[in-house]
């Protein structure tokens, strides 16, 4: 059961949580809003509190290149990155994805140049979502040790094996200093057994990796890649469910608040969601009849759970933290087209923002609801808006 | 005596670990190369292998011609693949895991060393990973088909660099990777050629018995690409040694061993006239690189405090 609660960063709670799952190969390039990560699991390494291989790669690209190395003999590996690293290792997700290498890699979410910014927003993410990777967000500290736990059951599942990754929004989560509840190691040893890759690369037993695929072979090992993924569904359900029991606190991969008797929903993603919880509190305290959604399973996309959350609704505002430069928002048309064939959906009102940083409190999450309300009545649902925009 | 370890035969094995019925061109050098060098490697090897034509005609799913553990993941990360089979084989070793003698050994061609790999490249070897880096240098793109690299000789037509009214081809002298490779103080770098494929294997066996990072350049001759009959594979391998254009050496701990030399160098035109890419050259930039040559090899000769010969 869970010990002790204590006030830690963010990137700190997640180092514990690698220490906790004893990773074997670590590999490191420093950016911010990550590099706390990677410089605490450096000192775990220094002290001898964690035994693993340390690699201090010369860039991301190399980062997760190291990390098809030590997946493919069978450590178990852990990297860390955000934005323009994410972007610059962008390539290699595919091919971590496409080896059904269980690598498992915290993204401290953060902004892409130009013009250059270090603060959080969803750009960096959704430029990589079609990579193959099973995709996570975390809320808060906490969520984030436990999520990242959880990350590498899922991962290493013999009926998964594919590389996942944990959002956590830069600074947000990473660099504030939250009250964590740490597990046992004992509790972890049993909840993590031992990592066994069933495929690696062994001189007794000679496989070919990567081949290349021509034609005739290449859209079954896509099919085979879409399947898995989808079905890993099941898996993360489980695994939360157990880490449930563990713990008592329970993950899903579409989180309703206050959603009874809610006619308008709010939806978002990451450390937003408890900013809006707080104006959401407020509001149905004023008799509004609203509710949040918080969607924390991106990859593989929760469709049954997400219109189950949304089928009662009369509005759905989506804010989204990115945005898709001369189309929709990534996370509204994600919506969109999961819930276009039903017959009853609610409208849907897109709006992105807290691009690079930028704020939005309580007050305005209760503001941009009904602008959003304002919107629907008036039909004006075609267009998506970039809120706070200095004329 | 010990020059004879160049010419004189020796027992090789007949096992092949880079199986026959792949896809490579007649009269391919590097495949003749990857050849010998995993006849030399032997069984306790995993080999990371870079995008490139040993990649393509050898890996087509459903077959292969890899009879030792291998993996291929992109063009310019082989390096750094290969740091993390190395790093994990030592942590699961430490653990108790692991318990074989394996050695790891990354394979690439000239581009995916000299350019878009030089990154991942010079930070592994930075990091002192125990590992045998092999560059099968044909001199330029050829997978793609033959663009010039950074690795292209001076004059010769590729079809990014062509030779034409106003061009003599490529204008930039190849690059030394070797002596970028030593310039990391690595323990042991050496230049190889299939024409010569005792020294190439003794250069392999040693480089395994090294404990960290070994470098090994292997000038891998391309009929396609060079525009060479396919019989003149190995004759023209041995024309750049003898002509003194890629001379055989080593680099131990920093100490340079010249391992064949000659009382007196043939004539680069020998090497160039075999070759299309080199068909355009007029007298006089032919005298020019003779020049070079010659000024790079006396240099060489002058660091190489041992001579092999």
């Amino acid at each position: 059961m869970a010990t002790k609660r204590v006030g830690m960063e963010g990137s700190f709670a997640i180092a514990e949580a690698i220490k906790l799952a004893r990773a074997e190969a670590i590999a490191a390039y420093p950016i911010t809003p990550q590099t706390h990560i990677v410089e605490r699991l450096a000192e775990f390494v220094a002290n001898g509190e964690l035994d693993a291989e340390y690699i201090p790669v010369e860039s991301e690209h190399s980062a997760m290149s190291a990390c098809l190395g030590t997946s493919a003999v069978g450590a178990r590996t852990f990297t860390a990155t955000a934005s323009q690293g994410l972007e610059l290792m962008h390539e290699v997700l595919y091919v971590a994805s496409g080896l059904r290498l269980p690598i498992v890699m915290t993204v401290a979410n953060r902004a892409l140049s130009a013009p250059l910014s270090i603060w959080t927003d969803h750009s960096d993410i959704m430029a990589a979502r079609d990579c193959g990777w099973i995709q996570i967000f975390a809320e808060n500290a906490q969520q984030a040790f436990d999520l990242m736990l959880c990350a590498f059951r899922i991962a290493e599942d013999p009926a998964v094996l594919l590389p996942t990754m944990v959002n956590i929004d830069g600074f947000y989560i990473s660099h504030t200093i939250e009250p964590v509840e740490f597990l046992d190691q004992s509790v972890i040893d049993k909840f993590l057994p031992e990592y066994q890759y069933p495929y690696p690369l062994d001189t007794d037993k000679p496989v070919t990796m990567g081949a290349f695929g021509p034609p005739f072979i290449y859209t079954e090992t896509k099919k085979a890649h879409e399947v898995v993924l989808r079905d890993s569904k099941k898996v993360i359900l489980k695994v939360w469910q157990e880490f449930g029991k563990l713990s008592g606190r329970n993950y899903a991969p579409v989180e309703s608040y206050k959603t009874e008797n809610a006619d308008v929903l709010l939806l978002c993603m990451g450390s937003f969601s408890e900013t809006a919880m707080m104006a959401i509190d407020k509001m149905q305290a004023e008799g509004e009849k609203v509710g949040l959604i918080r969607l924390r399973l991106w990859r593989p996309f929760p469709v049954e759970e997400l219109r189950q959350a949304v089928s009662k609704a009369q509005v759905l505002v989506i804010l989204d933290r990115a945005i898709s430069l001369g189309g929709a928002p990534p996370v509204c048309s994600e919506i969109q087209a999961a819930l276009y064939p039903l017959k009853t959906r609610p409208k849907i009102i897109s709006f992105a923002g807290s691009l690079g940083g930028r704020e939005i409190s309580a007050k305005g999450f209760e503001e941009l609801i009904h602008h959003g309300v304002g919107k629907a009545k008036r039909g004006e649902l075609d267009e998506f808006e970039i809120i706070g925009v200095r004329d | 005596m010990e020059s004879l370890a160049i010419y004189a035969p020796r027992l090789v094995t007949n096992k092949e670990y880079f199986a026959p019925g792949h896809r490579a061109c007649m009269g391919c050098g590097e495949a003749l190369a990857v050849r010998l060098v995993c006849k030399a490697l032997g069984r306790n090897v995993i080999i990371a292998n870079a995008t490139g034509c040993m990649e393509i005609v050898s890996s087509q799913i459903p077959s292969t011609s890899w009879e030792v553990p291998w993996i291929h993941t992109l063009f310019e990360n082989t390096a750094a693949v290969a740091s993390g089979i190395e790093a994990g084989i030592k942590v699961l070793r430490r653990k108790g895991k692991y318990d074989k003698k394996t050695k790891v050994v990354a394979m690439a061609g000239d581009g995916g060393t000299a350019d878009i790999g030089f990154q991942a490249l010079s930070g592994a070897l930075e990091r002192g990973h125990d590992f045998i880096y092999i560059c099968f240098d044909n001199e330029a793109y050829m997978n793609t088909g033959i663009q010039r690299s950074s690795s292209t000789p001076f004059g010769a037509s590729t079809t990014t660099s062509p030779a034409g009214k106003v061009s003599i081809g490529q204008t930039t002298w190849k690059k030394n990777l070797p002596a970028i490779a030593a310039a990391h103080a690595i323990p042991y770098v050496a230049t190889a050629c299939h024409s010569y494929p005792f020294d190439l294997m003794s250069k392999i066996s040693k480089a395994v018995e090294v404990k960290g990072p070994s470098y090994i350049h292997i000038l891998s001759v391309c009929p396609t690409g060079w525009r060479l009959p396919s019989d003149l594979t190995i004759r023209a391998g041995r024309l750049a040694v003898e002509t003194g254009i890629f001379p055989l050496y080593e680099v131990e701990e920093g100490k340079y061993t010249l391992n064949l030399d000659f009382p007196k160098l043939r004539p680069v035109e020998d090497y160039f006239k075999l070759q299309g890419r080199f068909r355009h050259l007029s007298k006089e930039t032919i005298s020019q690189i003779q020049e070079m040559v010659a000024t790079k090899y006396a240099e060489l000769k002058k660091r190489a405090t041992r001579n092999d010969y």
